[in-house]
């Protein structure tokens, strides 16, 4: 078995994307995932790789579209203000259906916010936060090892699917470091062929090739969308992932993606001490969201207690998963316990949370701020659980 | 077998270094280890923190509240260190700059010398390791019997020649902490 090597989050990033063979990297600095383009300088330019401190986010996006249009495995990170900048950048990569993969390190919202890990951005990661109808693959890493694993997949996939693939972790992380066994280099001649790329038919004798998302007939623009979201079902029904860990034995079923499971696994190991079994349930893929697993939980009346570091994102699949199982949501309760700010929940509040949801003590979570149970636009936010 | 230590000081005094250290040489023990150094916006100075854990087995929260152990290297790191202090945990202090007594009688205090020891060895840039010293010693958590040859893959090449002085840090800090 090969060596464990220690390595920041970033770093396991930035290695994972090397070794898959990314050849071009576009970036720009912010906290917390700084060390990631430094350590692609570090080790690209030696390679005689693109490594490129673009002027701006929105310079760096756009230089990730030239370089995966040219058939390069192409590459850019930020944090949370920086990634709302690359928007419009990945709605275009998207609209031309080129692959490359995009790190989001959270940090708190919104706005400049803070620097400390959130995980405010999960709506924007998974709806398509450009413009427009599309999606992207999302993956979100629990530690350094899937750090590097999920980023050196993500070009995989992005080529096979041929769309951007986010990897959206936070700021912890990013920046904590853990043991880590790297996967072996791939041969850059290994990679799939793309008949599709500009550049490169001087000698090759094929026809010109042309990238771009601007259609002005309609129709021919309604066919390419609706053909791209036959795609999305595709990888809907093969793509989806997840990780659920004691989800039989208990009633009360935790859900958290990133740091957020990593805290709800030790408020789970406090329970089994206390002889309370809870259910462990994990998204490895934000999007495709594994809904179906939900429902199949939901359907056994399950209840499910959602952590994240945000207001309240991800619990929002949660319901529409418990939704898709036909049973009423009070058969299945989705309730929600979330710090934010830079603040990161800890295991003893998500026990806290979680007792209080198995006493009967907590509201479920409802989507908007209308408490239905109590009539329209009343108590504002007292659906936010808090675990008091 | 876990150990979850919390580690404080001011900007310099190599806490981020400890942490490190302390992990790697964990790792090479055969242990799974996590470490989250607290980010902040500063240049330099102010207080340096990091949650550092070791076990034999995988780790869930890489946060560390209710810490096993604390290291507190510098007088306005007592407040924090004690807080994040669990119940019966160990406070190891620098007693060279730690004058003032924790507020908490629920744990135990061991009091290291860690920067009058580091000078006695020729350099209080290596105070940190006369404390990894006294943390391993005090807590059992690692052996710390192939620290030389750690060190040699921890360091690159161009600090080798700091290993001996750093050595007899940590054994420094070994003796301290089974004669305090």
């Amino acid at each position: 078995m090969p060596e464990k090597v220690l390595m920041k989050g970033n770093e396991a990033i930035a290695e994972g994307a090397l070794r898959a063979g990314c050849t071009a990297y576009f970036g720009y600095p912010i906290t917390p995932q700084s060390e990631l383009p430094a350590y692609m300088a570090k080790h690209m330019l030696p390679r005689h790789l693109t490594f490129v401190q673009a002027e701006s986010e929105v310079a760096a996006i756009n230089m990730v579209y030239g370089a995966a249009a040219a058939g390069a495995r192409a590459m850019t990170s930020s944090s949370s203000p920086g990634v709302s900048l690359k928007q419009e950048g990945i709605s275009y990569l998207c609209g031309a259906d080129l692959p490359c993969v995009i790190v989001n390190v959270q940090r708190s919202g919104p706005g400049l916010g803070g620097i400390s890990p959130a995980q405010g951005d999960y709506f924007q990661a998974t709806r398509g936060g450009g413009h427009g109808d599309y999606y992207h693959i999302v993956l979100a890493p629990k530690d350094v090892q899937e750090c590097a694993d999920l980023t050196f997949e993500a070009f995989d996939l992005a080529d096979k699917w041929r769309m951007p693939v986010m990897i959206l972790a936070d700021g912890l992380i990013g920046q904590m470091m853990e043991g880590v066994v790297l996967p072996p280099a791939r041969d850059l001649a290994s990679l799939p062929a793309k008949p599709w790329a500009v550049g490169h038919q001087g000698k090759s004798g094929r026809p010109f090739n042309h990238v771009s998302s601007i259609n002005l007939v309609p129709d021919e623009l309604e066919k390419s969308v609706n053909d791209r979201f036959e795609r999305y079902k595709a990888i809907a029904e093969s793509e989806v992932r997840s990780v659920s860990t004691n989800c039989d034995k208990a009633d009360l079923i935790l859900v958290g993606y990133g740091t957020s499971s990593r805290v709800a696994g030790g408020a789970m190991a406090l329970a089994k001490a206390e002889g309370i079994e809870l259910g462990l349930f994990r998204p490895t893929t934000l999007w495709p969201f594994p809904y179906a697993e939900i429902a199949e939980f939901a359907a056994k009346g399950k209840k499910f207690l959602c952590v994240e570091m945000s207001m309240g994102q991800m619990v929002e699949d949660v319901l529409l998963g418990v939704g898709m199982s036909g049973v009423s949501g009070d058969a299945a309760p989705v309730h929600f316990f979330g710090r934010l700010g830079g603040n990161i929940p800890n295991e003893d509040e998500v026990l806290a949370a979680a007792k209080d949801v198995l006493a009967g003590r907590s509201k479920p979570h409802r989507i908007g701020f209308a408490d239905r149970s109590l009539g329209s636009g009343r108590n504002l936010g007292s659906n936010r659980s808090r675990g008091q | 077998m876990t150990e979850k230590t919390f580690m404080a000081g001011f900007g310099g005094q190599g806490i981020i270094s400890m942490g490190q250290a302390w992990i790697y040489a964990a790792m090479k023990e055969g242990l799974e280890v996590t470490f989250f150094p607290f980010y902040g916006a500063e240049k330099r100075g102010g207080v340096a923190r990091a949650s550092v854990i070791v076990s034999d087995h995988e780790i869930a929260s890489p946060l560390v509240t209710k810490a096993h152990s604390v290291v507190v290297m510098s007088s306005d790191s007592l407040a924090i260190g004690e807080a994040v202090a669990g119940p019966k945990a160990l406070l190891l202090v620098n007693s060279d700059l730690v004058k003032a007594s924790p507020a908490r009688s629920d744990i135990r205090v061991l009091r290291i010398p860690c920067n009058s020891l580091a000078e006695k060895i020729g350099d209080v840039k290596i105070a940190n390791m006369v404390m990894m010293g006294a943390l391993a010693e005090a807590t059992g958590a690692l052996k710390l019997d192939t620290i030389a040859k750690v060190f040699e893959s921890f360091f690159p090449p161009s600090k080798h020649s700091f290993i001996p002085k750093n050595l007899q840090a940590v054994e420094a800090g070994r003796r301290a902490a089974r004669e305090a």
